[in-house]
């Protein structure tokens, strides 16, 4: 078999929902009703008051960057070709401030710089999958 | 109502055991953790009839039950697995001092022991959490935690320090000789151990800063090594060390550490510029003990990377925040210096045994026996893997 080398997402019984909210082009985040408190990655508990209740958020999908790197070697043959690639922590700002994954795409890596203003944009990657990946605002 | 300082002083370490550290060590992790059991036994003068038990780190491939086997130890009573990773370094020591001061265990033995540099290099996945290979299919499914970060491609805990290290840098203005000046001191500290794998290899500001780029802005010299290698030591009563061969190192205080935001290193929940895991341990531990950071004398800081020492300076109070970078700098945390760190090299320069070479060599401080010693060591701190749930330990002489 050669299929081209990927790391994808393995959704599971907590996170299929925002998968398939990516897939529709949704960000979703997870937010707790018994404190309002947002989180991410979506787990079925609040870190901060322990409730079990809680309801999925659309959010547009603005945030800054609150950190980055830029690999220059990779660990994984899925990453190869992609050499040198950024990773980004985002903070989202309709989500109390906070932070996911990603990759900015859209951008040099030389021009990426902490407070930077980025929105979501969806990459269709795979069958059935889709990421979450973002882009410096356009002004 | 419990009171954690009841613990002081109770228990010590008794034995001390280190094999060889290599890139290739020619034999089984299982061959490896029992030699370096059997030094720690002879090193202790107890026979092994004595142990009644067993704890290990839970990343160690080894099972007690096959430690038990091989190391001929027929009565163990009390076992268990303590981690995460490095994070559970002195976790093993704490469930350890737990089962001894309630009467569950008399002598326990917890050893590490991996071939780090010729079997699985942890530097090159995720270690951390588990991903699979989809069958007869180059697509690695990632999943639990490793869904959302490593389709992105972070997926080594170079890459996972680097985003930390980054935010650190430019939070608090930070340079690049800073993060050096941990290297170097590890280094420096290294030239006067054989045993250790930079042994003979001196390096300078200039060579941290010319060190290859592994995910910007984290070096190569900023990494811990991997290596091949097993340590072991035994535990006791603070009574019955004093009847064996060594003298005893008195375990002060030792505590665990895990304040709920959950972060491992690969998750990125707040600021990153603290490490609130190590500050809950370190709160315990200057409690329980009676000190403050003042009083330490010598520190085994767990280095992964350059970053976690200059944070854990902070953490552990020996310094405010944001002045952890500045307070390695000058020699200040070199031999001769305001507070030795990682007087044998560390995970920098040493070897990486995921906390149990600092632990070996905090036993040694507060015995007079180190090959850098600090001149009348009586306390020394040594902690677990920061940017996890951690641990810590004050040893005193």
């Amino acid at each position: 078999m050669s299929e081209k080398p990927m790391v994808l997402p393995a959704p599971d019984r907590d996170s299929a929902e925002y998968w398939e909210g990516c897939k529709r082009r949704e960000l979703l985040i997870k937010h707790c009703l018994g404190c309002g408190t947002f989180r991410y990655p979506p787990g079925p508990g609040c870190p901060e008051c322990g409730s079990l209740e809680c309801d999925w958020v659309k959010i547009r999908g603005e945030g800054v960057v609150f950190s980055f790197i830029i690999v220059p070697v990779p660990t994984h043959p899925a990453f190869e070709d992609k050499v040198p690639y950024n990773v980004v922590v985002i903070s989202l700002t309709e989500a109390g401030g906070v932070h996911m994954v990603s990759n900015l795409i859209d951008c040099r890596n030389e021009d990426i710089y902490i407070g930077m203003p980025v929105e979501v944009v969806f990459q269709d990657v795979y069958e059935g999958v889709t990421l979450p990946l973002f882009r410096p605002v356009r002004k | 109502m419990y009171d954690p300082r009841e613990i002081r002083d109770k228990c010590a370490i008794a034995g001390i055991g280190l094999t060889d550290l290599s890139k290739d060590s020619g034999r089984s992790e299982l061959m490896l953790a029992c030699q370096a059991i059997d030094l720690a036994l002879k090193d202790a003068g107890v026979s092994r009839n004595e142990v009644d038990g067993l704890l290990k780190w839970d990343m160690d491939n080894s099972y007690e039950w096959d430690i038990a086997k091989n190391c001929g130890f027929k009565n163990v009573k009390f076992f268990g697995q303590v981690g995460p990773g490095g994070g559970g370094a002195c976790g093993t020591i704490t469930h350890a001092v737990a089962a001894i001061t309630a009467g569950m265990a008399n002598c326990v033995v917890i050893w590490r022991a991996l071939n780090g540099r010729s079997g699985v290099r942890y530097g090159k996945i995720a270690g951390d959490q588990r991903a699979s290979f989809g069958a007869g299919s180059s697509i690695l499914w990632a999943d639990q935690g490793l869904q959302y970060k490593a389709p992105f491609g972070i997926l080594s805990p170079p890459q996972q320090a680097a985003i930390r290290t980054r935010r650190y840098m430019h939070r608090y203005n930070a340079t690049v000789n800073q993060f050096g000046a941990v290297a170097v001191a590890c280094r420096k500290h290294a030239q006067t151990n054989p045993n250790a794998i930079m042994y003979g290899k001196p390096i300078t500001l200039d060579d941290h800063a010319n060190s290859r780029m592994i995910a910007d802005p984290i070096r190569l010299l900023d990494c811990t090594l991997e290596c091949d290698g097993g340590g072991a030591i035994v535990i006791v009563s603070a009574e019955r060390a004093r009847d064996l061969k060594q003298k005893p190192a008195y375990i002060m205080a030792v505590a665990q550490g895990m304040e709920n935001s959950g972060e491992v290193m690969s998750d990125y929940p707040r600021e990153m510029t603290a490490f609130p895991d190590c500050e809950l341990v370190a709160q315990q531990l200057y409690h329980m003990a009676g000190v403050t950071p003042k009083d330490i004398d010598v520190a085994q800081l767990y280095d992964a990377f350059t970053l976690v020492v200059i944070g854990q300076l902070e953490a552990y109070g020996f310094c405010k925040p944001g002045e952890g970078a500045a307070f390695a700098e000058n020699g200040n945390i070199e031999l001769g210096g305001a507070l030795p760190v990682n007087t044998s090299g560390g995970n920098l320069s040493e070897g990486y045994t995921h906390g149990m070479t600092h632990i070996i060599e905090g036993v040694r401080q507060v015995r007079g026996t180190s090959l850098a010693q600090v001149p009348n060591a009586e306390l020394c701190l040594v902690t677990a893997g920061p940017v996890v749930p951690t641990s810590g330990m004050i040893l005193r002489r």
